[in-house]
C-alpha cells in the first residue's frame, strides 16, 4: 500500500531475525518460545548517507497477539490487519506442522513483518502510541499497555459479539458486508484446502519422475551404445524430481497471501458485528425510552394502554394515591431525560461508527482487490518460471535421448 | 544389416531404389518409353493402368527407414485404414495392408487386403514354426481385459495399428523373413482363410524339423549366454520402467482430480466479487484449460508408451524361446557327435546325420547372431524414439501450460488500475 504510509515516511521497520529461547513459563514450567527481533530506524538517516545501527528489540508472538487485541478493543471500527496464523493449517504432508519447525518460523517472521507494516501504513493505527512503543520501548511496554484496561474491554467485547441479538433495522450496507466477509472466508478456505491435496499430488508426480533416474543407470550398465544417453538423461530426471521442491515453496508464499485475506475477512465481519451490536444498544435504549414514555402518558391520562404488573395490582387492590401518582411521574420524568440523554449518546455513537467505519472499509475494499490482483499476477508468473524449468529440464533428458 | 546369416539366396531381378522406378501411371514413365503404347513394369509384364493407385497415395504409403539409408528396398508394407465389422457372431476391427514391392516373388506389383488381428497371430506363428532360427518381431498384445480397455475406441485401434505396422515393416525389412511364402500369402491372398488351411497341411513336415527337445547342453557358449544374462536383465529394468510409469500416471490422474476443484472454486469466488470478478473469472477459465493439458499427457504414456515397453517384453520371451531352440540343436548335435566319436572304427567317416546335426547348429548360430544385432538395432532406435518422444509430450504439455498462464497474466495485466499505475510512471 503505498499511497499513504504514514508512520513509515519517518521509520523502516522490519521483522529481522528469530531466534529459540527457553525461559519459565506463567505456571513455572520450562517452556521453549521463539522471539523475533524488530529493528526500527528513521528513514532520514539512510537517506542521509549515514548508516546507524538500527534500534531494535526482542517480541514473542503472543506480545503481537496482545498489541492486536488492544487495537481491536481501541478501533472496534477499522479492519484491523491480522496477525499469522497461530497454528499451521492447510499442511500438504512435507509442510510441518509444528510450530517449532524453522520454515513455519521463517514464514511467520514475514508474516509479523507484514502485519507491523500494514498497522504502520494505516492512517489511524499508525498514530497509536502504544503501537509507537510496541516497536520502540523493550522493557515496560507490557506494563504500559496493561494499564490501558484493553484486556478487560477485550474480554467484554468478545463477549458481547458472541451473544446473539437481533437488530430490528438492519443497516443494509453492513449487512451485505458481513455477508462478503462470510463468503470470503468460505471460498479461500476451500482454495487452500484444494491447494494442500494438490501440493502433495504434484511432489508425487515430481518425486516418482526421480525413480526413473535410477533405473536408467541401472540400465545403461548393460548397454553399449545406449549407455551414455541414458545415464545423462537420467541425471536429469533426478534434477527433475528436485526442482518440486523449490516450486511448492514458492507457491507457499501465495498461499499465505491468501490467508492474510482469509484473516482480513474475520477482521471485516468483526467490524460489522460490531457495528450491529452499536445498533442493537441504540434500539434498546430507544425502547427503552420510548416504553418509558408511554408509562408516563398512561399515568398521566389514567389509561392503561400497556399491561403492566404495578397497574393491574394497583387495580385489584385499589387505585393510587395522588401522592404515589405524581412521585412515579417525576421519577419517570427523569429517566425520560436521561434516557434521552443515552438515546442521543447511543445515536451519536452509531454515527460516528457508521462513518469511521465506512471510511476504513473502503480503503480495505481498495487494498483487498489491489493486493489479490498482485497476488493472482505474481501466482502466474511463478507457474510460467515453474513451466520454463519444466521445458528446460525435459530438454535436456531429450538431448541425451537422442544421443542413444 | 549385418550379412553374417546368408539369406538363401532367391532370384529375384530388377532390384532397383523405388525413387528409381517411375510410377507406372506417371509422365516420366512415357518419357523414358517413348513410342511405347502401353505402359511397361521393370520387370516385364504389362501395367493394368486401371489401377486406382494415384501418385499421391503412392507417396503417402512410402514410409523410409533412417536406417537403411542408400540401401535397396523393394518391399514396402503399410497398415492402415482400420474398420470396425458387425456381425451376427462377433465384432471385430481389420485393418487394410497395403503392399507395394517390385519382387518376382509376387505376381502382382500392389496389393492391397483386409486383415484382422487373428491374421497376424497366424502369420506370426507360422513365421516362428517355419524360420525357427530367426527372432520374430513382436505383435501388440493379444488379449485385453474387457472393461478394462475398449477393444473399439479409437486410441486404442491406432495404437495396435501402429504396433501392426511396424510389425510387417520389421518383417518386410528383414532378409530372410522377408521372402517366406506365408509373409506372401499373407499380404496378397484375397482368400487368406483358404491358404492358412492350406498352408497347415502341406508345411507340417517342415514345422517338425526342427523340433530336437530330450538332449541336454553342457554348457551354452559364451556369446549366447551373454545374450541371455542381458535379455533376463533387460527384462527386469522395463518391468522397472513400466512400474514407474504406471505410478506416473496413477500420481498425474489424481493431481488432475485436484486441479480440477480449483476452476469452481475460483469461478464461485468471482461471483461475488465487483472488481476482482474477471480476473478471478480469467484464473478459473486458465485451471480448466490446464486440467485437459494434463490429461492429454497422461492418456498419452497410456496409449503410446506403456504398450510399447510391453510390446518389448514380450518380443524378448519369444527371443529366449529361439535361444532354448538353439541349445537344443547344439546339445543334439554334442550328443550325437560324442556316441561317434567313441566309436570303435574310426576309419570310416562321420556319418552324415551328424554332418547335418553341425550344419544345422551352425547355420543356427549364423543366423541368431545376424539377427540378434539387427534386433541390437532396432531396440536402439526404438528407445530413442520412444525416450525422445516421451521428452516430447512433457515439453509440449508445459509449453501449452506456460501458454494458458501467459495469456491469463496479459488479461490480469490489462486492467485499468494497472494502466493507471503505467501511466502514472514518469519517464526518468
Amino acid at each position: 500500500c503505498s499511497k499513504s504510509n504514514f508512520l513509515l515516511k519517518k521509520m523502516e521497520i522490519s521483522v529481522a531475525e528469530a531466534e529459540k529461547r527457553t525461559g519459565k513459563n506463567a505456571v513455572n514450567m520450562q517452556e521453549t518460545y521463539t522471539v523475533y527481533l524488530i529493528e526500527t530506524r528513521p528513514v532520514d538517516a539512510a537517506s542521509e548517507g549515514t548508516n546507524p545501527v538500527p534500534d531494535s528489540l526482542w517480541r514473542r508472538y503472543s506480545e503481537f497477539e496482545q498489541l492486536r487485541n488492544y487495537l481491536l478493543v481501541t478501533y472496534p471500527f477499522l479492519v484491523v490487519p491480522p496477525l499469522p496464523e497461530k497454528r499451521a493449517e492447510f499442511v500438504w504432508h512435507k509442510l510441518s506442522a509444528d510450530n517449532m519447525d524453522p520454515d513455519f518460523v521463517e514464514r511467520r517472521r514475514v508474516g509479523l513483518e507484514n502485519f507491523l507494516l500494514r498497522v504502520a501504513s494505516h492512517p489511524d493505527l499508525s498514530t497509536d502510541k502504544i503501537f509507537y512503543s510496541f516497536l520502540t520501548e523493550e522493557n515496560g511496554w507490557k506494563e504500559t499497555v496493561f494499564e490501558t484496561g484493553f484486556q478487560a474491554k477485550a474480554d467484554s467485547r468478545l463477549k458481547a459479539l458472541n451473544a446473539t441479538f437481533r437488530v430490528k433495522n438492519p443497516d443494509k450496507r453492513f449487512a451485505e458486508m458481513k455477508h462478503y466477509g462470510d463468503e470470503l472466508q468460505s471460498v479461500i478456505s476451500q482454495l487452500l484446502r484444494v491447494r494442500a491435496r494438490a501440493a502433495d499430488r504434484l511432489y508425487g508426480v515430481y518425486k516418482v519422475h526421480g525413480n526413473y533416474g535410477r533405473v536408467f543407470s541401472e540400465w545403461s550398465a548393460i548397454e553399449k551404445e545406449m549407455g551414455d544417453g541414458l545415464q545423462s538423461a537420467g541425471h536429469h530426471m533426478d534434477a527433475y524430481a528436485a526442482s518440486v521442491d523449490d516450486i511448492l515453496e514458492e507457491e507457499e508464499h501465495y498461499a499465505d497471501q491468501l490467508k492474510e485475506y482469509l484473516f482480513y475477512a474475520d477482521a471485516l465481519r468483526a467490524v460489522c458485528r460490531k457495528h450491529e451490536l452499536t445498533q442493537y444498544e441504540l434500539e434498546m435504549a430507544a425502547q427503552d425510552l420510548t416504553s418509558k414514555k408511554q408509562q408516563r402518558e398512561e399515568l398521566a391520562t389514567g389509561t392503561i394502554r400497556t399491561f403492566s404488573l404495578k397497574g393491574m395490582t394497583s387495580k385489584l387492590f385499589g387505585q393510587e394515591t395522588p401522592e404515589q401518582r405524581e412521585a412515579k411521574l417525576k421519577m419517570l420524568e427523569t429517566q425520560i431525560e436521561e434516557g434521552e440523554e443515552l438515546v442521543k449518546e447511543r445515536n451519536g455513537e452509531c454515527e460516528e461508527f457508521v462513518k469511521s467505519a465506512w471510511v476504513d472499509i473502503e480503503r480495505f475494499k481498495e487494498q483487498k482487490d489491489h493486493d489479490l490482483r498482485e497476488a493472482l499476477i505474481s501466482y502466474a508468473i511463478m507457474q510460467i518460471s515453474m513451466c520454463k524449468k519444466g521445458i528446460q529440464v525435459w530438454n535436456n533428458a531429450k538431448e541425451c535421448f537422442s544421443k542413444m | 544389416m549385418s550379412s553374417a546369416g546368408a539369406p538363401r539366396s532367391l532370384a529375384s531381378s530388377g532390384q532397383k531404389s523405388i525413387q528409381d522406378i517411375c510410377h507406372p501411371l506417371s509422365a516420366e514413365e512415357s518419357a523414358l518409353n517413348p513410342g511405347s503404347a502401353g505402359l511397361i513394369l521393370p520387370n516385364g509384364t504389362p501395367v493394368d493402368t486401371s489401377s486406382p493407385a494415384s501418385s499421391s497415395s503412392l507417396l503417402n504409403r512410402l514410409q523410409l527407414d533412417d536406417d537403411l539409408d542408400g540401401e535397396t528396398r523393394d518391399l514396402f508394407v503399410t497398415v492402415e485404414d482400420p474398420k470396425k465389422h458387425v456381425s451376427t457372431m462377433e465384432t471385430y476391427i481389420t485393418y487394410r495392408v497395403c503392399t507395394k514391392t517390385t519382387r518376382t516373388e509376387f505376381d502382382l506389383p500392389e496389393y492391397s487386403v483386409r486383415r484382422r488381428y487373428q491374421d497376424f497371430d497366424w502369420l506370426r506363428n507360422k513365421l516362428e514354426e517355419s524360420q525357427p532360427t530367426h527372432l520374430i518381431p513382436p505383435l501388440p498384445e493379444k488379449f485385453v481385459m474387457k472393461g478394462v480397455v475398449d477393444r473399439f475406441s479409437e486410441e486404442f485401434v491406432e495404437t495396435r495399428r501402429k504396433a501392426l505396422d511396424k510389425f510387417l515393416k520389421r518383417v518386410a525389412d528383414h532378409p530372410v523373413l522377408s521372402f517366406n511364402e506365408h509373409f506372401n500369402a499373407f499380404l496378397s491372398a484375397k482368400d487368406l482363410n483358404k491358404r492358412q488351411g492350406l498352408a497347415l497341411l502341406t508345411k507340417m513336415g517342415e514345422s517338425v524339423k526342427y523340433v530336437t527337445g530330450g538332449y541336454k547342453l553342457r554348457a551354452r557358449p559364451a556369446e549366447f549366454a551373454a545374450m541371455g544374462d542381458y535379455l533376463d536383465l533387460f527384462t527386469q529394468k522395463m518391468g522397472t520402467i513400466d512400474r514407474i510409469a504406471q505410478r506416473i500416471i496413477k500420481e498425474q490422474s489424481e493431481f488432475l482430480m485436484e486441479l480440477r476443484e480449483y476452476g469452481p472454486v475460483y469461478s464461485s469466488w468471482s461471483s461475488f466479487e465487483e472488481d476482482l470478478h474477471d480476473p478471478l473469472e480469467g484464473v478459473s477459465g486458465c485451471m480448466s484449460n490446464c486440467s485437459s493439458a494434463l490429461e492429454e499427457l497422461t492418456e498419452d504414456m497410456s496409449e503410446n508408451f506403456l504398450p510399447v515397453l510391453r510390446e518389448y517384453v514380450l518380443y524378448i520371451e519369444s527371443m529366449k524361446n529361439v535361444l532354448k531352440k538353439r541349445d537344443q540343436v547344439q546339445a543334439e548335435y554334442e550328443t550325437k557327435l560324442e556316441a561317434v566319436v567313441f566309436r570303435e572304427d574310426k576309419k570310416t567317416a562321420v556319418p552324415s546325420d551328424v554332418e547335418k546335426c553341425q550344419d544345422r547348429v551352425e547355420c543356427f548360430n549364423a543366423d541368431l547372431k545376424a539377427d540378434w544385432d539387427r534386433w541390437e538395432n532396432n531396440k536402439r532406435q526404438d528407445f530413442r524414439q520412444l525416450l525422445t518422444g516421451m521428452a516430447d509430450k512433457n515439453i509440449q504439455h508445459y509449453e501449452k501450460f506456460s501458454i494458458i498462464e501467459v495469456s491469463m497474466l496479459l488479461k490480469l495485466l490489462r486492467h485499468p488500475q494497472n494502466q493507471k499505475e503505467i501511466n502514472n510512471i514518469k519517464p526518468i
